[in-house]
């Protein structure tokens, strides 16, 4: 089962690679990561979404919190959360495809924020399955190229993952 | 406010933080830092000849008198040569701080002359490490280092300090902190009560109890109150390999090692338990045989100081999380507070069975191996040394078969006394480990069991022990192949020796401990085998290198079946060969 878990770390340096290293080490799986640093400067925060069996997640969470540069975190799955990812996507667009790649756009609630005479480049937000299906939605056939920023997440109502 | 270079700030905070001595090794990188040794005279510093010496010393300094070991390296290779140390501390829990130099700031990340990323070669295998940037931290940072080495789960932690941060015409205020707080570092300081009740009532609802002891009792100074309450319930006790020493070795309620080449009794009371209260031991894969096997009737209390070691391999069904002596003085206190008493019933039939089992295949009941053949053999070596020493020595070992014949034939009384590598199984480890434990110890006697394989791994330190008085005893059961491969060799790759015989390559160890200005001794028959221990011994104020031909043909018995075994019934740890014809 896929788990995303947020995890605030010092905002040292070396803190991002024991984090990765210990997921390598480990044998566990890291499928998206993304990081940024919090409006508290000296915290950064991490979103790892991983999967594996209710043990591995359990050693997951276990070792993370043992690294001496976490600080708190949180696996969001276990309660109501929103997560979303943004995604960049260059797309052949001409002729009659121009409008359908556009209809398509629209139904996604994605944005086209570049254009030239022969590309669209859209961004579209929201729950990585949404991204999944506008693949399948436009045709393969017509992506240029794609980039993910990974999943990022956030726990529903009062719940806050803080210091 | 005093002002102070980088690198006397450095001495000066291992000083304050207690350090009393540092094994060493200098080069480019570290040279100011050597300078500033040579400036006090509150730190000793022990030459060693390899860094990994270093960090064995370091490491069984630690082991045996439970401060922190501190070591010092250079960059580049002074640095990677002190890597398998750092593992092997690392494995085993140790606390240790391994200060390296580094190339100077501008330098890193341009390939310099001698420039390895210490922090991020080291990152699986340390608690912690820093990368001093300000050299105005270096007291701080120290402080840090001390305080995580030791608290909670200990381990080793790596001080990488650029050059230039040690430079000598820099000043800076010194202060040492008095305390450290970190806010992402919070070890559990007491066990959870409710837990720990629970616990206390699931032993004394049981009718078939067990206690296993691993090194975490060591580690936490815990031997007084665990032995305190396995005597109030009357509870058999095993040890791990890490454990040994954490309870009595001569008292009757211990079983002896447990798991691969532990005691037949102690793994048949594993086995055959409905309560195991497991403490400061984790389930390691050589105690528990295949897992899905693992003492099916057993409910399993686990407590430990690292939570992510509950659970891990085997699941526990009361996990506590603490240190080891607060919660078993938790459950000292839960038991004189219920007034309950053990099913004294099921208990003393309980160990009517543990004695029978320990009567038909205890290895110290009486010998189990063949002692009609002429060839000395290594398990009574063994055990004339724990009668010519008492039992009292610290023995250090390295790997292979002469470390399992030593946890097994030397009952340890006291915790620290037994220092091998029984998470990372490094050779080498022995004589290195014995150095540092005899510096700590002056007047002890320190004996390493060693092997002609593993001896040779480190023996270049035979001259740190001339250059710092350290007379240790190295006891080396040469039985010339690297027996424990050879072993397996027999057993599972149809008697093929790849690479494991020495065929006559040998050095003469009795005069290469002569040149090195030590006493060499050679011992080969049974005869003369505790005569000439005893005179050994009695040179108290040198280096003896005992040279003891044993039987090549000898393997390490019991020996739990492993789980892929086309033998049969196998995986469970009632499972065990007894001999090379016999099992259970």
């Amino acid at each position: 089962m896929k788990h995303i878990i947020s995890v605030l770390v010092e905002n040292e340096p070396g803190a991002l690679s024991r984090v990765v290293g210990l997921f390598s080490q480990r044998g566990y799986n890291i499928e998206t990561l993304t990081v940024a640093p919090t409006e508290d400067a000296t915290l950064s925060r991490l979103t790892i979404t991983t999967a594996g069996s209710d043990h591995v997640i359990e050693q997951i969470t276990k070792h993370l919190n043992k690294i001496v540069d976490v600080v708190k975190l949180v696996d969001l799955t276990e309660g109501a959360h929103i997560e979303r990812e943004l995604m960049l996507i260059k797309v052949r667009a001409t002729g009659s495809q121009r409008a359908e790649v556009k209809r398509c756009v629209d139904i996604f609630r994605g944005q086209i924020v570049d254009v030239t005479a022969s590309v669209y480049t859209i961004q579209l937000v929201g729950h990585s399955d949404k991204l999944d299906a506008f693949f399948q939605a436009v045709g393969e056939a017509s992506i240029l190229e794609v980039v993910r920023s990974g999943v990022t997440g956030i726990a529903r109502g009062e719940k806050v993952l803080s210091l | 406010m005093e002002q102070l270079s980088g690198g006397d700030m450095l001495l000066r905070a291992l000083a304050d933080e207690g350090v009393e001595c540092i094994f060493g090794y200098p080069g480019g990188a570290a040279l100011h830092i050597y300078d500033a040794i040579f400036r006090q005279d509150r730190v000793h510093h022990v030459l060693v000849r390899h860094e990994q010496a270093a960090t064995h010393a370091a490491d069984a300094y630690s082991r045996s008198t439970g401060r922190t070991g501190t070591c010092l390296v250079t960059s580049g290779p002074g640095a990677t040569n002190a890597i398998t140390g750092i593992a092997t501390a690392y494995l085993d829990s140790i606390p240790m701080v391994v200060i390296s130099g580094q190339v100077v700031s501008d330098r890193i990340g341009e390939d310099a002359f001698q420039e390895t990323d210490m922090v991020g070669i080291s990152r699986p295998i340390v608690k912690h490490s820093y990368l001093v940037k300000d050299p105005a931290q270096i007291p701080a940072i120290i402080k840090k280092a001390y305080y995580l080495a030791a608290s909670g789960r200990p381990g080793p932690v790596v001080v990488d300090i650029p050059k230039d941060m040690t430079a000598p015409d820099v000043l800076f205020d010194y202060h040492y902190p008095e305390t450290v707080r970190l806010r992402s570092y919070n070890p559990a300081i007491r066990g959870h009560a409710g837990q720990i009740k629970k616990a206390m009532q699931l032993m004394l609802a049981a009718k078939r109890p067990i206690i296993y002891a691993g090194g975490g009792v060591i580690q936490g100074n815990a031997s007084a109150p665990l032995t305190a309450l396995a005597k109030k319930l009357n509870v058999p006790v095993t040890n791990t390999l890490m454990g040994l020493g954490a309870y009595p070795g001569d008292d009757k309620q211990f079983l002896g090692m447990l798991g691969m080449h532990g005691m037949v009794e102690a793994n048949f009371a594993m086995h055959n338990a409905d309560v195991i209260f497991a403490i400061g031991a984790r389930f390691d894969d050589r105690v528990t045989n295949a897992t899905d096997k693992f003492c099916p009737d057993a409910k399993i209390v686990h407590v430990d100081i690292d939570p992510a070691s509950i659970s891990k391999t085997v699941r526990a069904d009361v996990p506590i999380v603490g240190p080891v002596d607060s919660v078993l003085n938790d459950m000292l206190q839960i038991f004189d507070e219920l007034k309950q008493t053990m099913d004294t019933e099921a208990l003393s039939q309980w160990w009517a069975q543990i004695n029978e089992w320990r009567a038909k295949h205890g290895i110290l009941v009486k010998p189990r191996y063949e002692t009609t053949s002429e060839a000395l053999k290594p398990q009574e070596v063994i055990s004339t040394l724990y009668e010519v020493t008492k039992g009292e020595a610290y023995i250090t070992s390295d790997v292979g078969q002469h470390q399992m014949f030593a946890a097994q034939y030397y009952p340890f009384k006291y915790p620290r006394r037994w220092i091998n590598s029984g998470g990372l199984g490094t050779m080498g480890f022995g004589l290195p480990a014995a150095m540092g434990v005899q510096y700590a110890h002056r007047d002890a006697v320190v004996a390493c069991v060693t092997g002609e394989g593993s001896i040779q791994m480190c023996i270049q330190e035979l001259s740190t022990c001339t250059q710092y008085h350290l007379p240790v005893k190295i006891i080396c059961l040469n039985n010339q192949a690297l027996g424990m491969v050879k072993q397996w060799q027999d057993m599972n790759y149809g008697g093929r020796h790849s690479e494991s015989l020495y065929e006559e390559s040998l050095p003469d160890f009795i005069k290469l401990a002569e040149s090195y200005g030590h006493v060499g001794v050679r011992i080969s028959k049974r005869e003369e085998l505790k005569e000439k221990l005893t005179e050994v011994f009695a040179m108290k104020d040198r280096v003896v290198f005992v040279d003891i031909q044993v039987d090549p043909q000898e393997h390490v018995y019991p020996m739990l079946i492993p789980p892929n075994d086309p033998s049969g019934a196998n995986g469970s740890m009632r499972d065990m060969f007894l001999s090379k014809t016999e099992r259970t």
